[in-house]
């Protein structure tokens, strides 16, 4: 489920970048967060399907609390990339 | 177990050569900011059709520590990973060393694999949409 969520998270903030022309929140960063993850997710299942087989997708109350704790720990790290940054980038256009 | 340590140490490489590339870029242009203004019409579009190494290290870069991280995360979560000495869960006990070096070998790498193979993609992909962005620029023109 974690998987599901962090893809769905992924293709709703592209669809956000893409709607903004210019990339002022630094949204491409947690585009690129999220699909850093459900890239490497993507492998670990397929990986874990084919060698052990079951279920492919892991459906129950932990994965998905788990689904959203990435979710929202991958929007902190972005909002405190984007404070550093624009912090950083004040003096350097003075 | 610890698969996701495999796209780490590429990060930690990556992010190493990024810091590379960008020092040498800042030395080029200091060096050479009196050569750029001589270019010609043509050399200068033919450097604009390129994205530079710096942005496209840093999006691999972004994908991966990104990736890392959350699976961090994930690992935390199903006690595999501690954030106390040895750090790996696996490494308490030394019958399950060998099958977390397996993971490590075979999934960790399959990732780290797996994501340069999307990035490559996306440079690709990237440098072919800004060619033709240009073109069409230069028709209207």
């Amino acid at each position: 489920m974690y998987f599901i969520i962090t893809a769905l998270a992924a293709i709703l903030t592209t669809i956000g970048w893409r709607s903004i022309s210019e990339d002022k929140f630094q949204l491409s960063t947690l585009c690129l967060i999220y699909w850093g993850a459900t890239l490497m997710w993507l492998v670990d299942h397929v990986v874990a399907y084919l060698t052990e087989g079951g279920a492919f997708l892991e459906i129950s109350m932990d994965a998905t609390l788990l689904g959203i704790t990435v979710v929202v720990c991958g929007f902190i790290v972005w909002m405190l990339i984007a404070v550093v940054k624009n912090l950083w980038g004040v003096p350097r256009k003075n | 177990m610890g698969c996701f340590v495999v796209p780490m140490a590429e990060a930690i490489v990556v992010s190493i050569v990024k810091k590379v590339v960008k020092k040498k870029k800042e030395n080029t242009a200091s060096v050479g900011a009196e050569d750029v203004t001589f270019l010609d019409g043509e050399s200068k579009e033919l450097n604009q059709t390129k994205i530079d190494w710096e942005q496209k290290l840093s999006w691999l870069n972004q994908l991966l520590w990104g990736g890392v991280f959350l699976l961090a995360i994930e690992h935390i979560w199903h006690g595999e990973v501690v954030l106390w000495p040895p750090f790996l869960t696996a490494m308490n006990n030394p019958s399950e060393i060998p099958i977390m070096l397996h993971e490590m070998a075979t999934i960790g790498t399959s990732m780290a694999v797996f994501v340069t193979l999307v990035w490559v993609v996306m440079v690709y992909v990237a440098e072919n949409k800004l060619k033709q962005t240009l073109h069409k620029k230069c028709e209207r023109n």
